[in-house]
């Protein structure tokens, strides 16, 4: 039987019936790889390009070869923008990752059962789910030096008024603090599913051996969360680097340009009300990619060790 | 449990815990609860310094009223909806497609595609930003929601293939298997074995996208214009305008503007924070 | 936003009325479309657009307007795409070099048709800021005065009047000091308000003349003239005379300052005066005057910022366009839509009345009869976008640290090098 039957069927097998196994993948993943080379991966090597060129916007671009990266060079040694914004970028990234101990602790304190926890939880979380655009502008309020809940608070202990956004020391501390509020909520909901899964048994042979508080935390409980960390300090290098919607809202890169890090910078230059350059642009969000590549090379390779175990 | 319970510790600290939990809440919560205040006050107080003192008059309705029925608010907030749900139709239509072709079939260019999303879903937005401008307008869609649900479209596709392949990967393959010995069809197999184990991650993911979309501001101000097409995060910054400082509109519109997500969240909460950790604790 | 309603009715009012008059002569009836975008997002400017449109609707009731109004912030960025891609048919800016771009790359229409010469003698006033190349390029709508508003009550209880020389400006200001206010409310947290500092210190102390070159790239920053200008900012700023913190606000939030009595003036536009009056500020608290002579030997000149009608190139109604600029410019609705209920600023055209309004009349006055030396447009709208944005962020950063002009005049001056070429 069988074997009268198999030369037929494999006539009857259509091309794609023949074939599905290798074809299914592409038909499945066409949409998507159509749709990311078009709007992300070809943009990101016409930036490539068109950061060799000057060009206003309107008219036609001039091709200058590596002019803007030479002028960019220039900031760099003149300490103009491009220095400014290079430094408070390294400020964001070493800052921005205290959101992940902060979330850590946090996350420890919300983890008990009393009534009505889940609902704190939530709460706590709340900031995340706000806009940055709200968040900022929140955070303007608060930090204003005429009315701002913080100086009416400081003026209780007869300090203050500090300007926190308008002078150039402490801007870009203040609009980190701001971002700090809804990342280490992140941080924190993502340590609260990690005690969750927390191996109970080791917790209790640790306390066998005597290991209480920090010890605890550190050789039993933390080596547990190494996943929820590796994701917190993805999440959070990522933030800081795009960290845009802040600036934008709550100083627009002032006082005197003080505030800028480089996504914020590339726009001044090329879209902004007073910038025209979209080469000279396109040159600093190459920069901006370099750095952001070394994270991006870091987290593909620690996926593709996992992968290959 | 770490750290210790509170019921095996002494009962102090568990009435210091509860006591100090609402406390430390309000702490938390300090800057929007200043903001709900402001947008209860008349704009009377902010000209007259008035900001933390008693409202000089309760002004719920009016300023409520006037974000509703007198601005151009509830156009931003219709163009946030056309805008964030068919992003979040198709960027889980794409990615669960990506997603499923990614992680149960074995070819070379697997594991590159795959790097390929997770790249370009990392690479700052900002370098994109001329071009994507750029072919927007060439396209005719400057200015419209489509061009920027396009967009939102292609560049979600990145994290939530990435999402979606890491779900797919950890459904047991012999269901996969089984059906293919039956002779189902690939497409059949997508639409009727692994598409309904990934109802959650659907989920998850549409929660997720929902809130990530919503408070996109970025976009919004390089692609639209004006409240034909502007979301309502962009629209916000429309109520500041030259000749006036509305604090007290402006509260009420962040407060207006900030809700659905907040809404979606309470609403969603376990899909939500599955959809957060389900990469954390796999 | 009660108003708007009100000034709508009487701008509709006002249509029947002008339709009888100066559009009964057999002007032609237009038919089609015109698409009109606006920064005119304020609610009182919102409510002239508003009651223009109407107005211009009314008499030609065939013809589709199509009003969209965008936020006067936001309007800056968007103009370059829409005019690219989505032109309407007539569009707001400003006079002067801020429209150089869009002239530059071909996508404001020429309009130097639309300027014959009976428009030309009647808008003399502005026809130089609407000129580039030759040529016009839009139709102005309004413009409005700068100089000191100040708090009367403060300066009579100080037994002050207004300066007439920069000794008795300083003068005052001490003594202001000395009674425990600051002179100056400032908010510099967008730039613009410290420019028009700089702007009054250096056409006072270098002149017009200077100013328009130092704006044109001709000047080196690092010029003695342009250091004798910071040198006289310096002389304010270690008395002491402006606000603590105005880096931190925006000029609307620095206005409580002035309100409140912890500050006796502020040098800005009259577009300050609405403000400050619906905060309490009656015609016995505030005052106006010009801002005083520095060096005698230069002549005064002022700062009057004229905003604008234009017609893209891609616009598809350009006539339709062209009809409704000429309607904006026209006498009776100059008057109508910068009266003090209105705009509350100055008419463009010369046949209109400026409005019985203590302020207008004083800046009409002033700009009119005491201004030999010329009439500026503003810092960021005379020089070029980038120095403008460049230079404003060094007036923020002197008044802050003036002990550092040298390392900011150099940053200026590199800026000049890489911008005019």
């Amino acid at each position: 039987m069988t074997l009268a039957t198999q030369p037929v069927t494999e006539i009857e097998r259509s091309y794609w019936q023949r074939n599905q196994q290798t074809l299914a993948p592409w038909l499945f993943l066409m949409p998507a790889i159509l749709f990311f080379a078009v709007y992300v991966i070809y943009p990101v090597f016409q930036s490539f390009n068109l950061s060799l060129y000057e060009w206003d916007g309107l008219g036609q671009a001039e091709y200058v070869g590596l002019r803007n990266y030479e002028d960019l060079y220039w900031e760099y040694v003149d300490r103009d923008s491009f220095y400014v914004s290079l430094k408070n970028n390294l400020i964001w990234l070493v800052l921005y990752l205290l959101a992940i101990p902060a979330g850590l602790f946090i996350a420890l304190f919300l983890n008990q059962t009393v009534t009505g926890i889940r609902l704190y939880k939530s709460l706590f979380f709340f900031p995340f789910v706000i806009s940055q655009v709200v968040v900022g502008l929140v955070f303007t309020w608060f930090y204003d030096p005429a009315f701002g809940i913080l100086n009416v608070v400081l003026g209780w202990f007869g300090a203050g008024p500090v300007n926190i956004l308008g002078s150039e020391g402490t801007v870009t501390y203040g609009i980190i603090l701001a971002g700090l509020w809804p990342q280490t909520a992140y941080c924190m909901i993502l340590y609260l599913t990690g005690l969750n899964a927390v191996n109970p048994e080791q917790i209790e042979a640790g306390r066998l051996d005597g290991a209480k508080g920090w010890r605890m935390l550190w050789h039993v409980v933390l080596p547990q969360l190494r996943p929820a960390t590796f994701i917190a300090f993805v999440v959070t290098i990522i933030g800081a680097l795009r960290s845009f919607d802040l600036i934008s809202v709550m100083t627009s890169g002032g006082p005197f340009g003080s505030s800028k890090v480089l996504a914020y910078y590339m726009f001044e230059v090329s879209l902004s009300e007073y910038g025209f350059r979209m080469g000279y642009g396109a040159a600093i969000a190459v920069v901006l990619f370099a750095i952001m590549m070394i994270f991006i090379t870091y987290f593909l390779w620690s996926m593709y060790r996992e992968e290959k175990r | 449990m770490f750290p210790t319970p509170l019921d095996k510790r002494p009962p102090s600290a568990r009435v210091t815990y509860q006591a100090f939990l609402p406390l430390a809440l309000i702490a938390w919560l300090l800057p929007l609860l200043a903001v709900a205040i402001f947008s209860i006050k008349p704009g009377a107080d902010f000209t007259n310094a008035n900001y933390w003192g008693v409202p000089s008059s309760f002004n719920f309705i009016e300023n409520y009223g006037q974000v509703f029925f007198n601005s151009d608010m509830p156009k931003y907030l219709l163009n946030s909806f056309l805008i964030t749900i068919p992003t979040v139709i198709g960027a889980v239509a794409l990615s669960a497609m990506a997603g499923f072709a990614l992680g149960v079939y074995k070819f070379k260019a697997n594991i590159w595609l795959f790097f390929m999303f997770v790249a370009g879903n990392f690479v700052p937005f900002q370098i994109l930003m001329v071009p994507v401008r750029d072919l927007t307008l060439d396209l005719g869609l400057y200015n419209t929601k489509t061009g920027l649900v396009l967009f939102h479209v292609a560049f979600q596709t990145g994290f939530c293939t990435l999402f979606m392949r890491n779900f797919i990967k950890a459904l047991p393959y012999e269901l996969i298997e089984a059906a293919r010995v039956e002779g189902i069809s690939e497409i059949r197999i997508f639409w009727y074995v692994v598409l309904p184990l990934m109802k959650p991650a659907l989920a998850a993911l549409a929660v997720l996208i929902f809130t990530f979309i919503w408070n996109d501001y970025f976009w919004a101000v390089v692609l639209t214009q004006g409240p034909d097409s502007q979301p309502v995060t962009a629209g916000i910054t429309a109520f500041n305008s030259e000749f006036r400082a509305m604090y007290h509109m402006m509260s009420a519109g962040s407060i207006v503007a900030a809700l659905p997500p907040v809404a979606m969240f309470f609403l969603m909460q376990k899909h939500f924070i599955a959809g957060l950790t389900l990469g954390a604790v796999k | 936003m009660t108003s708007l309603k009100t000034t709508l009715a009487a701008a509709l009012a006002g249509a029947t009325m002008l339709a009888g008059t100066a559009f009964a002569d057999g002007h032609a009836k237009l038919t089609g479309d015109l698409k009109i975008f606006s920064d005119m997002s304020n609610p009182a400017p919102r409510a002239v657009m508003e009651g223009m449109v109407a107005r211009f609707g009314e008499m030609h009731p065939d013809l589709n307007i199509e009003l969209t109004v965008i936020d006067r912030e936001a309007y800056k960025t968007q103009i370059r795409n829409f005019l690219t891609a989505d032109a309407p048919d007539v569009a707001n800016w400003y006079a002067a070099n801020r429209m150089r771009p869009y002239v530059d790359a071909g996508l404001f229409e020429d309009i130097s048709d639309v300027w014959d010469e009976q428009m030309s003698t009647e808008l003399a006033s502005t026809k130089g800021a609407m000129t580039l190349d030759g040529k016009q390029w839009g139709v102005p709508y309004t413009y409005y005065q700068w100089g000191v508003y100040y708090r009367k009550d403060i300066y009579e209880e100080l037994g002050l009047s207004e300066p007439s020389n920069w000794d008795e400006f300083k003068a005052n200001c001490q003594a202001v000091i000395d009674s425990g206010k600051k002179c100056f409310t400032l908010g510099s947290k967008f730039l613009w308000t410290a420019a028009g500092w700089f702007d009054y210190l250096n056409m006072r102390t270098n002149g017009y003349d200077f100013h328009a070159a130092l704006t044109n790239g001709e000047i080196e920053w690092t010029d003695d003239r342009v250091k004798a200008t910071f040198a006289n900012w310096r002389e304010l700023l270690d008395m002491g005379a402006f606000i603590d913190d105005h880096t931190a606000y925006s000029w609307q939030e620095s206005l409580p300052f002035m309100t409140n009595g912890d500050a006796a003036a502020i040098l800005k536009g009259n577009f300050a005066v609405a403000p400050l009056r619906e905060a309490g500020l009656d015609d016995s608290k505030l005052d106006f005057h010009q801002f005083p002579a520095i060096n005698p030997d230069v002549a005064l000149a002022e700062d009057a910022p004229t905003d604008t009608f234009h017609i893209p190139a891609n616009a598809s109604n350009k006539d339709n366009a062209k009809a409704f600029l000429k309607f904006v410019v026209s006498a009776e609705n100059q008057t109508m839509i910068n009266a003090g209920d209105a705009l509350g600023q100055l008419p463009v055209n010369n046949k209109s009345s400026v409005d019985e309004d203590k302020f207008l009349l004083e800046g009409f006055e002033m700009l009119s009869s005491n201004s030999p030396g010329g009439v500026a447009q503003f810092f960021d709208r005379d020089a070029p976008a980038e120095m403008a944005k460049v230079a404003m962020e060094g007036f923020q950063e002197f008044m802050v640290k003036p002990d550092d002009i040298d390392r900011i005049l150099g940053k200026l001056e590199r800026a000049r090098g890489r911008i005019y070429k």
